[in-house]
């Protein structure tokens, strides 16, 4: 029995060994400028009444010392010969109070996606990618609860959701053949997967309005890279 | 060569189709406004229901625009139905008549089939059909029943280009669905004019019509230009390429590098998931400023010219007056559009006064190309 917990010990050593090795990349992007101002969006009625502050667009979240969200950062290529397991939990795209949530995601190429209605009203969700391969596609998601699985064959940075029944929703879901990818979240702030190896890469930041950055890194193994990316309204 | 007698109900009925196309037309711009064109999206079927038992509960947002534009699509598909055989049969007769009016009838039948295929084939062969009962028409100028079949094939294919845009997601098919249907009315307004007593009288009055003839023609040509970029420039789903008016970016004319376009598409805040503009979107715009301008010098120009050749009380020289009026009105239709930001209703009635514009040019270019014709028809002089 001990000499079975020892091969197993050993196991889990060598498994975690080329994560120990492999290289973190995290950072920040802040937005410098100031951003035209949001604007209020009209619901109708049935949306109307899932509401009782005022809601605005979301073009340009800044958090207070400047970190810009939905920011989609990304490699723009991966580590050569690396394949990606598919991660068991499924993203979901939700429908939330007549609102796309998140307003940006990221999924593997092929990698299977849910989009849900959550509200107890009728939408429709038209996908409209540009990428050929991509296929565009209009459902309807008439049901509260309702789930569609969704996958995307071709990388595309973004593809864009909207729903023409409530036409201020949409959102983009960026379609990657890795998963070095991250959307910022309200700090501005960003990380990758930690297991990316040794090499030389491109970083892109890319928001929709502010534009897109790109740094070139060189990592050895083990390094904690924070990167900082200022992107800028003009 | 004579007209055939005239119907007052007839005329009736068809102004009837007139106005119900041209309410037809307004609700088509409101869904294209609304960015409702895709709120639903099956066809035939409404979310999996027929589109006549489809709950009124369910109309809400933008299925309400777009479940009403089909619904009134249907009423004026039957309506033309309804026209194309009542022409076909007071002008025909014996077998004639009861293969027309039957092959009339199976056309519409066939739509109730409801299956993709059909509706392929009935579209692919609409357009010919409505290139022959125009040809048939030019060849024998008093049959308007040759008019009513080219009406017939026309709704017929301008339903079945609908229901394409939604089920294919193609923009482009969009941009021929709106021109069509502007044409679909400037065909049936002809329709109505030639079949009333009244007009044709007016329409034959004597004058110096023969020499307006082309500024006529170039004026209305001319519109539907700018009626083909407003289609395309909707169609592109991009909003408001230049947001400010007269000035462009607080320029004359807006740059168009990469640098500017990038900073367009930084300030502009859309409530709607419009595209981003790029420089064809910003040029695009600007022509159809221009040629805005270049309308309504054109139709200024034969307006002063239809002043100088036609006696007072003339029909055309009337014709040209509120022709000017509405250019005027749809220019100033086009500063508001991109004063409010493209507000909907406004936008929508730039959509409705642009196709008033076209009817009246087509009006008065028949007047005008036609009023020799027209009055040897009604037994007078060949002199005009």
């Amino acid at each position: 029995m001990k000499r079975y917990g020892t091969w197993i010990g050993w196991c889990a050593v060598l498994a975690t060994l080329p994560t120990l090795a492999a290289a973190e990349i995290s950072g920040k992007i802040t937005l410098k400028g100031t951003p035209p101002p949001e604007r209020k969006v009209v619901f109708d009625a049935l949306c109307g009444k899932l509401h009782t502050k005022d809601a605005f667009t979301r073009h340009y979240v800044v958090g207070p010392d400047s970190g810009l969200a939905n920011v989609f950062v990304y490699l723009k290529e991966g580590p050569p010969g690396k394949t990606y397991p598919v991660p068991e939990k499924m993203p979901v795209l939700d429908q939330v109070n007549c609102f796309y949530e998140p307003y940006v995601m990221g999924v593997l190429v092929d990698q299977k996606f849910q989009i849900k209605n959550s509200d107890p009203l009728m939408h429709n969700v038209h996908a409209t990618p540009k990428v050929e391969g991509n296929k565009e596609f209009n459902i309807g998601q008439p049901v509260q609860g309702m789930v569609t699985e969704k996958s995307f064959p071709k990388p595309e940075v973004l593809v864009r959701f909207k729903c023409d029944v409530h036409p201020w929703m949409f959102a983009y879901v960026g379609v990657m053949p890795h998963h070095y990818f991250a959307v910022t979240d309200k700090e501005g702030k960003f990380k990758f997967p930690a297991d990316l190896p040794a090499g030389k890469y491109t970083v892109v930041a890319y928001h929709l309005k502010a534009g897109e950055l790109t740094q070139e890194i060189t990592v050895a193994e083990g390094d904690k890279k924070e990167l900082a990316f200022t992107l800028e309204a003009k | 060569m004579e007209l055939p007698p005239t119907n007052r109900w007839l005329t009736r009925y068809t102004w009837l189709v007139v106005a119900a196309t041209f309410v037809l037309i307004w609700l088509g711009g409101l869904v294209t406004s609304r960015g409702a064109g895709l709120a639903v999206p099956d066809w035939p079927n409404t979310y999996g229901y027929n589109l006549f038992l489809f709950p009124i509960s369910h109309w809400v947002g933008g299925i309400f625009y777009e479940h009403t534009h089909r619904l009134w699509a249907a009423l004026v598909g039957l309506l033309t139905a309804v026209l194309a055989g009542w022409l076909w049969a007071r002008e025909t007769g014996g077998r004639d008549r009861w293969l027309g009016l039957g092959a009339m009838a199976l056309a519409v039948g066939l739509l109730g089939v409801r299956a993709m295929p059909v509706y392929v084939a009935l579209a692919g062969l609409a357009l010919p059909v409505v290139g022959w009962g125009l040809w048939r028409f030019a060849k024998q100028p008093t049959g308007l029943r040759w008019l009513g079949v080219a009406a017939l094939a026309a709704v017929i294919l301008q339903g079945v280009l609908g229901g394409l845009r939604v089920t294919w997601l193609k923009d482009e098919l969009g941009v021929f669905h709106g021109l069509l249907a502007q044409s679909f009315l400037l065909l049936l307004t002809v329709v109505a004019v030639l079949s009333s007593a009244r007009w044709r009288r007016g329409l034959a009055q004597p004058g110096e019509v023969r020499a307006l003839r082309l500024p006529f023609l170039v004026a209305t040509v001319l519109i539907f230009g700018q009626l083909t970029l407003g289609a395309t420039m909707r169609h592109r789903h991009a909003g408001l390429a230049v947001p400010d008016f007269p000035l462009a970016y607080g320029r004359v004319w807006p740059r168009l590098d990469e640098e500017a376009v990038r900073r367009y598409n930084q300030q502009r805040i859309e409530v709607v998931a419009a595209h981003p503009i790029t420089a064809t979107d910003v040029v695009l715009h600007m022509t159809h400023r221009l040629g805005a301008c270049v309308v309504v010098g054109a139709v200024g120009w034969v307006w002063t010219r239809s002043r100088r050749r036609l006696a007072a009380g003339h029909p055309v020289r009337g014709l040209a007056a509120v022709w000017l009026g509405l250019i005027g009105v749809q220019f100033a239709l086009g500063a508001v559009t991109v004063w409010t930001n493209k507000a909907a209703d406004i936008a929508t009635a730039h959509v409705a006064v642009g196709a008033l514009a076209l009817l009246i040019g087509g009006v008065v270019c028949l007047a005008t190309w036609n009023a020799v014709w027209i009055r040897r028809a009604m037994g007078g002089g060949a002199t005009v």
